[in-house]
């Protein structure tokens, strides 16, 4: 095999009767950018903490780093042999600076025990030169943008000997400029023999970059797939065994009728302008555009979070200021963020608890106590509704998978029977087949009457859902598509034209 | 002076300089030699502990303990000494070997039993002192060795007033001096020091680093009872008695003091700098009070308002400086549409 890096094989873990992984094969090739894809549960986890030595696989595993047989992979063996992870959540220290972060783990290793400022500035330094980046040493990393915090991450990783870094899910949280500058990190890490593993869910950038592309299943390797031989349906298949059908969304709202959100002209300052936005009854009207459009802003100014300069809201008609959150449920409107973990649940509280949240005044006796049996009731309803799969409504909320966290955000909203449903990115971090399910709820939500507005990165997403989509662009919306009349290439090339 | 600005201990600083106006106004003895020395050294029992403190809250944790461990050092160390004799230095040897040993089971206990520290602490605090007063029966001690009496009298700079009466920098001054400035440099310079900033900013992450996150919670809470044993010695030496009962209580002042100097209860952020402004302000605020006639029941009054508005303009100085969307906003529409096909206006769509 030519320059193999890392070689993994038969590489079995199982915990607890779950076999997690079952007889994986894996390789990296020196300099090589890779990928390792999988829904979740699929055993991706598993094998990045056995490459990293966080955990051990069971006996008869052959692992082999640049030509030499490890026995047993610890993870300080792993670091010397110059491997990194970086975690979703980037592992970095938000009250220290850019140089304390980027030369801490060198100054760990060290073992020196006095601290020399000057040397973790150069280290920091050199780091940075490595990359070709720029940010300021003395900056707190809390203050810096989630892409500039990347960067920190993988200055740090560069400190050492670094010969494969491992990043799980990296573009999630940036904008396609950001992506983009992320991307040529990589190449130019490439460029100077270090291998990328990028860990995904999701067919995205990454995958682009990537040469080959490791698909796992339900703990077994898929195969091992040239990018170029591989498509958006074809990894999907891959990944879950079958391929989702879009069915488009064509059922016709009622535009004879009051719409039931219209604004006019609605701005604020750096964030949006002359936003007029129409949504009538049963409609389903989707939002696109990149990161950092204004498509949050303007999400968060009709529910409330984020009032507008100028401009009108009139709902059903009626000229309407939303100026709290607790007016914009008075009018019926919900919103489920697209951060569902930091801003739509309660983790530590049960799934029940959870469900029931927006609605507790109306389950009241007429003492004003809580009547627990409305609660209950109200709970099963829902959780059948929505078909969420739960140990128990007492369990906490994050005990549940990503798919089945979401469902409780719908549910929970759903409750308080809204007239006007606003979702920022309902499926993001979510595998394709929770998907769908998803999508089948909001459709018959809208079928009853209820008029949604979904916003979404995923093109798809908004085109297979929605009767119409908006573009936005910079705080405006700067093209309206009909569904029926356009298809996925033409919104996606207008995007990327109008892109700065 | 944009970085001074954001400093938190800026303000603290200012709200000094201003009471200390306002106060020298109204009483010209407030802004004398005689009178800071005197506030160095009656403060340096409350500055010695928020030392202590300063560096759990920058670990991420908290101590309630503290007071109880002072007390128990204060009065086993005096009780040694009254026995079987000694010196100054072997009573504070024995103080800080006895307050390390408090200290560090409140670490342990914290890392073994993953127990909340703040509930680790109250429950230590009620075992402590509990413990104490069923030994000692409350028992108050008044006649301290002589070198304890004739240590606290000791001073590094001697001056006298206009009518003959030494005073100066008393030596509990320079002890706590001393202590700041080798914390400070810690803080600063060790790799254990920055260890203790990384553990307070990310738990996780300083596992993930290689850091022994177990060893410098030990240290810290260590540390803690260290600080606490010699501000119980301080103690001892500025009101030359030991009752059981006189430092219990006195946590959340001193808590109080730490946080008005910018450290913050979530962990990571906090200097010896802030620290010791936040005792001082504290100690001006009540000193001012006195000079000024003002009757003591309005002291707690004072505090609690002189912490509302510095916490509070810092952070909500934060607060709004922090990251805010802003979005440059288009303003070459008709130009976009002319070239793309389309407007922005969803309004004019009337048949589907």
């Amino acid at each position: 095999m030519e320059n193999l890096f890392l070689s993994m094989q038969g590489i079995n873990k199982r915990y607890a009767g779950v076999q997690a992984l079952d007889n994986v094969d894996f390789a990296v090739r020196q300099g090589e950018i890779h990928c390792l894809a999988g829904t979740n549960g699929s055993g991706k986890s598993t094998l990045v903490k056995i490459i990293s030595g966080v955990v051990q696989p069971d006996p008869g595993a052959e692992i082999v780093i640049n030509g030499n047989r490890v026995h047993h992979l610890s993870s300080m063996e792993s670091i010397r042999n110059g491997i990194e992870v970086i975690y979703q959540d980037l592992s970095l220290f938000p009250n220290l600076t850019v140089q304390e972060n980027i030369s801490i783990s060198e100054t760990v290793s060290s073992r020196r025990r006095i601290i020399s400022w000057k040397k973790s500035r150069e280290t920091a330094k050199r780091a940075m030169e490595r990359i070709g980046i720029n940010l300021d040493l003395d900056a707190v990393v809390s203050g810096l943008s989630m892409a500039d915090q990347q960067l920190v991450a993988i200055s740090r990783a560069l400190t050492g000997n670094l010969k494969l870094l491992i990043m799980d899910e990296p573009t999630t949280a940036l904008t396609k400029k950001e992506i983009d500058a992320l991307l040529a990190v990589v190449l130019d890490m490439k460029a100077k023999g270090i291998a990328t593993l990028f860990i995904s869910h999701k067919l995205n950038e990454v995958m682009e970059v990537a040469e080959r592309v490791t698909v796992l299943r339900d703990g077994k390797s898929i195969g091992c797939f040239s990018s170029n031989e591989l498509d958006d349906k074809k990894i999907e298949y891959h990944m879950t065994g079958t391929t989702t059908t879009y069915s488009p969304y064509h059922a016709v709202p009622d535009t004879g009728q009051v719409p039931l959100l219209q604004t006019r002209e609605l701005s604020k300052k750096d964030n949006f302008s002359g936003i007029n936005l129409t949504v009538y009854p049963g409609e389903i009207v989707g939002i696109t555009g990149l990161l950092g459009s204004g498509r949050t802003e303007l999400a968060l100014a009709l529910f409330g979070l984020n009032p507008p300069d100028s401009g009108e809201i009139r709902l059903s008609g009626k000229p309407t200021v939303i100026g709290s959150v607790k007016q914009a449920m008075h009018h019926g409107i919900a919103y489920v963020p697209e951060n569902r973990l930091a801003e739509g649940l309660i983790l530590d509280q049960s799934i029940g608890k959870n469900i029931v949240i927006t609605v507790l005044d109306r389950l009241l006796t007429a003492l004003r106590f809580i009547d627990k049996e409305k609660v209950n009731s109200r709970i099963t309803h829902s959780v059948n509704e929505l078909s969420i799969k739960i140990p128990g409504p007492e369990a906490a909320v994050k005990t549940l998978s990503g798919g089945n966290q979401q469902r409780v955000v719908l549910a929970k909203w759903i409750a308080s029977n809204p007239g006007l449903f606003i979702l920022d990115n309902p499926t993001v971090g979510i595998d394709i087949a929770a998907k769908s399910s998803i999508h089948a709820v909001i459709k018959q939500l809208a079928l009853n009457g209820m008029g949604i507005i979904i916003i979404s990165d995923e093109i798809p997403e908004v085109l297979y859902n929605c009767n119409r989509v908006l573009v936005m662009n910079r705080g405006r919306i700067i093209r309206e598509f009909v569904s029926r009349d356009t298809t996925e290439e033409e919104i996606q090339a207008f995007i990327e034209a109008t892109a700065v | 002076m944009k970085k001074l600005m954001a400093r938190h201990e800026t303000y603290v600083l200012t709200i000094i300089v201003i009471f200390s106006i306002v106060i020298s106004i109204i009483n010209p003895n407030f802004l004398t030699l005689e009178n800071t020395f005197d506030l160095l050294k009656s403060y340096a029992f409350t500055g010695i502990l928020a030392i202590g403190v300063l560096l759990v809250l920058i670990s991420g944790g908290i101590d309630i303990s503290f007071a109880a461990v002072a007390t128990i050092a204060e009065y086993l160390t005096v009780s040694v000494c009254i026995a079987m004799g000694g010196s100054m230095v072997s009573a504070f040897l024995l103080a800080i070997a006895v307050g390390v040993l408090l200290g560090s089971v409140n670490g342990l206990l914290i890392h073994r039993f993953s127990i909340p520290p703040i509930i680790t602490t109250i429950a230590t605090m009620n075992l402590y002192y509990g413990l104490l007063i069923v030994i000692t029966k409350g028992k108050w001690i008044y006649a301290l060795p002589d070198f304890f009496r004739s240590f606290a009298d000791v001073r590094v700079i001697t001056l006298q007033t206009a009518n003959g009466i030494p005073y100066g920098l008393s030596v509990i001054t320079v002890i706590w001096i001393i202590l700041m400035v080798i914390t400070a440099l810690m803080l600063k310079y060790t790799r254990l020091g920055r260890s203790i900033y990384a553990v307070g900013g990310d738990r996780i992450s300083a596992n993930r680093v290689g850091l022994n996150v177990a060893g410098i919670q030990v240290f810290v809470y260590g540390f803690m009872g260290a600080m606490a044993a010699v501000a119980g010695i301080v103690q001892a030496l500025l009101v030359q008695t030991v009752a059981p009962n006189s430092i219990v209580g006195k946590e959340l002042n001193v808590i109080a003091a730490v946080v008005l100097g910018g450290a913050s209860l979530a962990g990571g952020i906090g200097t010896v700098f802030g620290t010791f402004l936040g005792v001082m302000l504290l100690a001006i605020v009540q000193n001012g009070m006195t000079l000024m006639k003002v009757s003591a029941v309005w002291y707690d009054v004072f505090v609690g308002l002189v912490i509302i508005i510095s916490v509070g303009f810092s952070s909500w100085k934060q607060k709004t400086g922090g990251r805010r969307v802003k979005i440059d906003v288009r303003e070459d529409l008709p130009e976009l549409a002319a070239a793309y096909g389309g407007s922005g206006t969803d309004t004019e769509r009337e048949n589907h």
